[in-house]
């Protein structure tokens, strides 16, 4: 009897392609990317946006440089406040005022208080994700003392649209809002202990995020990093050191700088900086000048409600401030801020009228999103949620 | 033996058979509201407090809804295992109930009623076996949704189960040597003889048993099969209504069986706290007490520790927890020589 032929062929193994997203509890709003799996390995990860496109760039060439502040809100919606100033910034720097001392300083404040916010919640956020249920409780507990002194400023807790060109809508309400604040910074750095009780030397923590997201200097500089996924990546640019705005260059902090380039490095950068905007907040409450807090510029800056009503010049002014917006001197620039996320780029082109010929959003998060495939690569299911929990993402700003 | 004692022996067997599962049902059920209270008491917040008196009720309104709830079958699904799976799951879960000894069994009249259901002599390989059939539920529904989520759930969740089994029948090794046997009961009787309830004796075995307990219960920081942050809900993604609500009670029936063996086998089961016996008499309540402790060990866990990567998962189980499992038979065997 003859044996029988039998022809041996290789198991093939094939790669599974997985759709993670836009609607998934850990992609940060409506992310989706497009992963290539070899059993759990990564093989390609690509990242598709736009899902939460609602034309904030388009919509700003048809409004006058005073109305555009409240769609920067929508941008980075988790700390408003920053993509304001970073707003108002650009459009000082274009028409050449400069805001009082005071609303810098109020602005310095605020805008680092939108940071510990957000940082908070990105801090909560990763790690929900990486499994760490209480760390999130936890930090949503301090957010809401920030949010409720945002109310208290302005009336509003997300969307605050509080600082104006030249300067900030009001100014603070009274004593006790410094006080409470006051009180939080004494407080802050104990819940920091808190959290990091919970997670910092947690050793299924370090398991998770050290090593994984491994980016080095060069390369992220070349991918376009920026804020403290670029400075836990080992570079120190913090644009409030190198090219100081508001009140930044009168109040000393640190940049903290990652060495190893990886997840846990990147959570120890904001976990510093977190503390370094606690202190930032101290001092500003210390050195808070007096004065106006409105640029006395009425080419600029819209009267107060009583002038307007009691003075035919200011009503004219706010008038023509209102329908045709202010007069802006033909160019194009470009103004950077450091907002949580990263470098928030206004690039804004004037033909001289009230309206922005163009306006485009640099936005940190849409340059960060498209690092991931690079991060995830070779790594695991799970590591792709430890990277896009890394690069802190905000849909809105990415999608504008 | 008459025909009316052949009655009486299935009426009885049968009240017992509705006693136990009922009251495992609610205590099943009461065990999400003890998780969800404890969670949040941790977590700065106050957990269910809208239905009932302090949110007491929300088991039951839950209950009600998952009842009431549509069956959704996916089109792409393969139906039949679909509709299957989450039975065995709950079956293998529960049917480990008949073995465990809850008290120490009482006369009534000429009647003798024991503490367990059936007071079998391999009781212990019984509810690892059971607990082992579970992963076929988990594998089933995984195939059978048809969902990459619940694929990859699915496959995860067999190997951890897999390789989590060994480590926890190894832990129990130990128990099984220095009882000299299997039978629930006799553990127990063996543990009040020594004096002593096994988790002193068999800390390293106790240790690996609570670890593996974790990961045979799919609970944090082993729930990888069902990683919300990375599977969505893992195998049963797809499941709805009274399915879903099927896995999530054999889930939580799952976490009774572990902290029922935890409490017979390293306890001492129904035995009070040695000195407390005056006060408290060993009973039901005793067991109740150790494996609510345990439930709320569960919970501790899981409100303190992020999630294991499956990779790690398994190198944990395999280069770390086996070994020490097989080192704590080999001193046992050796205490056994030459003290015992």
């Amino acid at each position: 009897m003859e044996a029988a032929e039998i022809d041996f062929k290789p198991l093939e193994t094939k790669t599974i392609t997985v759709s993670m997203g836009p609607q998934h509890p850990a992609t940060h709003g409506v992310l989706r990317l497009v992963l290539e799996l070899d059993g759990e390995t990564v093989v390609k990860c690509t990242p598709y946006v736009g899902y939460l496109h609602r034309g904030i760039e388009k919509l700003s060439e048809n409004r006058t440089y005073l109305q555009i502040i409240p769609l920067t809100d929508r941008l980075d919606y988790i700390s408003s406040m920053s993509n304001n100033i970073g707003y108002c910034v650009a459009v000082e720097k274009l028409v050449g005022i400069e805001a009082p001392p005071r609303a810098k300083f109020i602005r310095t404040m605020v805008g680092e208080m939108s940071r510990i916010s957000s940082h908070l919640l990105w801090l909560a956020t990763h790690a929900l994700d990486i499994g760490a249920m209480t760390v999130f409780l936890y930090a949503f507990r301090e957010r809401e003392v920030l949010l409720d002194l945002f109310e208290r400023l302005c009336g509003a807790r997300l969307t605050v649209s509080y600082p104006r060109i030249g300067g900030v809508r009001n100014d603070i309400p009274d004593q006790e809002w410094l006080d409470v604040l006051k009180k939080f910074t004494d407080e802050f750095p104990d819940r920091m202990k808190e959290y990091e009780t919970l997670i910092d030397q947690n050793r299924i923590w370090l398991k998770r995020t050290k090593g994984i997201g491994v980016i080095g200097v060069e390369e992220a500089i070349n991918w376009g990093l920026s804020g403290a996924t670029l400075r836990g990546s080992g570079t120190d640019y913090d644009i409030r050191k190198y090219m100081p705005y508001d009140a930044y260059d009168q109040v000393e902090f640190e940049v903290p700088v990652g060495k190893e380039c990886d997840v846990y490095d990147r959570y120890r950068c904001r976990m510093i900086e977190l503390l370094q905007a606690n202190q930032i907040i101290r001092q500003c409450i210390e050195k808070l000048p007096e004065g106006p807090i409105l640029a006395d510029e009425r080419k600029f800056v819209l009267p107060a409600k009583d002038e307007v009503l009691g003075d035919m010049e200011h009503l004219i002014h706010h008038f023509v401030l209102v329908a045709k917006g202010p007069k802006t001197p033909v160019g194009e620039l470009y103004v950077s801020t450091e907002v949580p996320k990263g470098e928030l780029g206004f690039y804004i082109v004037s033909d001289g009228t009230g309206k922005p010929y163009r306006m485009h959003v640099r936005a940190p998060s849409f340059v960060h999103a498209s690092v991931l495939g690079r991060l995830s690569v070779g790594h695991m299911v799970a590591d792709v949620i430890a990277n896009i929990g890394t690069i802190d993402i905000v849909l809105g700003e990415c999608d504008r | 033996m008459g025909a009316i004692d052949t009655l009486l022996l299935i009426v009885g067997v049968v009240i017992k058979l509705v006693v136990v599962f009922a009251v495992a049902m609610l205590h099943v059920a009461y065990a999400t509201y003890f998780e969800r209270k404890v969670i949040a008491h941790m977590q700065i917040r106050l957990g269910p407090m809208e239905v009932g008196w302090h949110g007491l009720l929300q088991p039951i309104a839950d209950g009600v809804k998952l009842l009431f709830k549509e069956d959704v079958i996916p089109a792409k699904a393969d139906r039949y295992v679909f509709m299957i799976a989450p039975m065995i799951c709950f079956f293998a879960a529960t049917s480990s109930l008949v073995v465990f000894p809850f008290f120490e069994g009482f006369n009534l009249g000429p009647y003798h009623v024991g503490g367990a259901l059936a007071n079998i002599n391999i009781g212990l390989l019984f509810v690892l076996a059971m607990s082992s059939l579970g992963a076929y539920g988990v594998v089933m529904a995984g195939w059978a949704s048809n969902s990459k989520y619940a694929f990859l759930g699915g496959l995860r969740s067999s190997a951890q189960v897999i390789s989590y089994e060994i480590s926890l029948g190894l832990s129990l090794v130990g128990v099984m040597m220095l009882a000299g046997s299997l039978n629930l009961t006799d553990i127990v009787h063996a543990q009040e003889r020594a004096g002593m309830w096994n988790f002193i004796p068999q800390f390293l075995g106790f240790s690996i048993f609570c670890i593996a307990a974790l990961a045979e219960t799919n609970r944090t920081p082993f729930d990888l099969p069902e990683a919300e942050s990375e599977l969505v809900a893992g195998y049963f993604t797809e499941y709805t209504g009274f399915r879903f609500a099927l896995f999530f009670l054999a889930e939580y029936m799952g976490m009774l069986i572990m902290a029922a063996l935890g409490t017979v086998c390293f306890l001492g089961g129904w035995n009070p706290i040695p000195g407390l016996e005056k006060i408290i008499p060993g009973g039901v309540w005793w067991f109740l007490v150790k494996v609510y402790t345990l439930f709320f060990m569960y919970y501790w866990v899981r409100t303190t520790l992020p999630r294991y990567r499956y990779d790690q998962l398994m190198s944990l189980g395999w280069k770390v927890m086996i070994p020490i499992a097989l080192a704590n038979i080999f001193l046992t065997g050796l205490w056994k020589v030459y003290f015992a």
